[in-house]
């Protein structure tokens, strides 16, 4: 679904099924250097059981025109915006990674608009390690490189994927490599720059899930404790660790993803 | 841009694609042999269907054994996925009608195997799709003769019968001028010589059946996607992928997925429609002969040069075609594009003509007198005698093929042997001749 926001062509993926009125709705905003793809498998399953789903490529990713954002708290508004555009009063976050920071932030910005919020791979402070941001300035590919190294899993490395036939780190090498120059290190240096995080998760209401995986290297679950902390506000905090998936979970165990996500939302299956 | 390898060739030949089962922890591939799997409630099978949960639901689109063997040729061939399929032919096929239906038009390299030949040239044409063949080292001729409505460009990594050495990156240039993609059948190579998507190539298929496997036993093709051609920038020539299919659930593919669209397509339509899937038994088999398939394959090259230079300088020879020789067309561009070696495979002529190549091939014991290339044992045939019987020699010639041409496939047997056996064919030969 293709629209207009900020005078720019903004593309929203929504799970193969249109919006319709009267239906929850759930944002999945993806992470630095990606598009909505990374979220298919979760999004087609919210969108098939009663659920709007609105998938946004941020924009300068993927089909979205304009320049990338240069800061966490822009892309909020941003999303704060597209809702606005949509008419959507109400709506879940989901987050991965630099995502989970706009989601975050999002919730803090309009804590009566969003009934939940779930970051997946997150942690705040998300520092970049300064040989992969300079990386991403100078040697694209070898950003790439470093960062589906640790980005998946050992056992991800050599394949084993859930997806019949599909080469995972490739795929995400390829998804990297199709946006533009400069937005992986915008991506990048917006996350690195990004200093509201406990102020923000100081503001936030609703229910909050923390999504990570035991053996990401990227958003370790071991850093969260300071977030969740901060969390203090939110209704509920609800912590999953999945086992033997790194930072790119929903590629690696896209079902325990959903999972995840589906019993953090309370809905039941409906057809 | 090649994708980056997340471990060594041998590595990945051995352990892409497999970590060892949690529930048996079995070390090898398990066969698995079912053509259906259990659904665990109603819920879970609508949404393996709907595409929503990853997983398998009918062998004939997917099954764990060939999804290895998918991920392994993936891995090492630089590629998102792979889709195994019945045969090489069927690999061919199933990329051809993902990406064009009646009216699409396809510009291929005279050289080709004939199996290949006989689905563009005769076969295809029926169901409305044309191709036209240019000699392979002909760039101007690929240029000239896309059309409007071309799709694919196609061509052997190295060719058939000639052992042309495709340009791999000076054809995906012209392919990528025009918005098409390049697929490359680098069957007589596998990735262990040559890896056509790092060298620019779009798509890349194998008849496993041949050095992949390496034993003989199986048949088997795989399709393997380099993932970067860019569907949607191709001005609506590919609205397989980049429009909605009202066969699967509405689905715009390349929207689902931009990188790997021609992937689903494949799976979701090619195989589930047409139906030419790998048997899970062969797959494994597949997967057997991968696992040595870089340690075969220097073997096959140190061979294939014992057996050249002998021959080189044998007085009934009247010559060697083979790329790494310096008096081969294409020596340099395989110097650069073929660094390990040229493969298992060449020809060579005998003086004599036909009646020499007979008498030749009815000699030889160690080496088979078979059709096929490829096999750990060493086969040989004499084209004008069997597959370009019909030919006359002005027709042969211009394939590039003698009366006394004799086509090679090394085998993994020990040099002297082979050699004592050719020497064996080529007394013969002379006898007959004389």
């Amino acid at each position: 679904m293709n629209l207009n926001l900020s005078d720019d062509t903004c593309y929203c993926y929504t799970g193969g099924r249109p919006l319709q009125p009267g239906r929850p709705t759930a944002v999945f905003i993806h992470g630095a250097g990606h598009d909505h793809s990374v979220w298919t498998l979760q999004t087609r399953y919210f969108a098939s059981h009663g659920w709007n789903v609105i998938a946004p490529d941020l924009p300068g990713h993927g089909r979205s025109a304009g320049p990338a954002l240069e800061s966490i708290e822009a892309l909020a508004d941003w999303i704060l915006a597209l809702l606005a555009r949509l008419g959507c009063e109400q709506a879940m976050l989901v987050g991965h990674s630099m995502g989970s920071l706009i989601a975050l932030e999002a919730a803090a910005r309009a804590p009566d608009r969003i009934t939940r919020l779930a970051l997946v791979g997150s942690v705040f402070p998300m520092p970049v390690a300064p040989p992969l941001l300079e990386a991403t300035l100078s040697a694209r590919e070898r950003a790439h490189g470093m960062i589906n190294q640790w980005s998946y899993a050992p056992q991800s490395q050599l394949g084993a994927s859930s997806v019949p036939g599909v080469n995972l780190t490739a795929l995400n090498q390829r998804l990297m490599q199709r946006q533009a120059p400069g937005v992986l290190h915008r991506d990048m240096s917006a996350c690195n720059a990004y200093a509201a995080g406990f102020e923000s998760a100081a503001k936030v209401r609703c229910p909050t899930l923390l999504l990570s995986a035991d053996l990401d290297r990227m958003t370790p679950p071991k850093a969260l404790g300071p977030l969740v902390q901060a969390l203090g506000n939110a209704a509920q905090v609800h912590r999953v660790v999945l086992s033997g998936a790194g930072h790119a979970m929903m590629a690696e165990a896209p079902g325990a993803v959903l999972d995840a996500l589906w019993n953090f939302a309370g809905a039941q299956p409906s057809s | 841009m090649p994708i980056q390898r997340n471990a060594g060739a041998d590595t990945l030949a051995l352990h892409a694609g497999q970590t060892p089962d949690p529930l048996h922890h079995s070390r090898a591939t398990p066969i698995h042999f079912t053509t259906s799997y259990v659904f665990e409630s109603s819920d879970h099978a609508a949404a393996l269907f709907n595409q929503a949960r990853a997983g398998h639901v009918y062998s004939r689109i997917s099954n764990p054994t060939n999804a290895v063997l998918e991920e392994r040729i993936a891995a090492l061939d630089g590629g998102v996925g792979a889709i195994a399929c019945a045969s090489g032919q069927a690999a061919l096929m199933l990329a051809i009608t993902t990406l064009m239906g009646s009216g699409g038009h396809i510009v291929a390299s005279r050289s080709l195997y004939g199996g290949s030949h006989n689905l563009l040239a005769y076969t295809l044409p029926r169901f409305g799709i044309e191709t036209t063949f240019v000699a392979p080292r002909d760039k101007g001729a690929w240029r000239a003769a896309i059309r409007p409505e071309t799709r694919l460009l196609f061509g052997e990594a190295i060719g058939n019968p000639g052992l042309e050495v495709l340009d791999v990156p000076g054809i995906a240039e012209i392919a990528h001028e025009a918005r098409v993609p390049l697929l490359v059948d680098a069957t007589l190579l596998t990735p262990a010589l040559q890896c056509p998507l790092d060298l620019g190539a779009d798509l890349v298929m194998h008849s496993a059946t041949k050095f992949l496997g390496g034993h003989g036993v199986a048949v088997g093709g795989l399709l393997v996607d380099g993932g970067a051609f860019d569907w949607e920038a191709a001005g609506g020539r590919f609205p397989t992928l980049t429009e909605a299919y009202e066969g699967f659930h509405g689905m715009d593919f390349a929207e689902e997925s931009p990188i790997a669209a021609f992937l689903l397509r494949a799976r979701r339509e090619g195989l589930r429609d047409f139906g030419a899937c790998l048997s899970p038994m062969n797959a494994f088999q597949i997967l057997q002969g991968i696992e040595t398939l870089g340690l075969r394959m220097e073997r096959h090259v140190a061979n294939a040069r014992a057996l050249v230079r002998h021959l080189s300088e044998h007085p009934l020879v009247e010559a060697v075609s083979w790329p790494e020789l310096d008096s081969h067309p294409d020596h340099a561009l395989a110097a650069r594009l073929l660094p390990k070696g040229c493969g298992g495979v060449f020809s060579f002529s005998l003086k004599g003509g036909r009646k020499a190549g007979c008498a030749f091939i009815e000699a030889l014991r160690l080496v088979s007198h078979l059709a096929n290339v490829g096999d750990a044992k060493s086969l040989a045939i004499h084209p004008a005698s069997t597959t370009h019987f019909r030919m006359s020699p002005e027709a042969l010639l211009a394939a590039g093929i003698g009366e006394g041409t004799i086509r090679l496939s090394v085998g993994l047997e020990n040099a002297t042997d082979l050699i004592a056996d050719l020497d064996r064919g080529l007394q013969a030969a002379h006898k007959a001749t004389a």
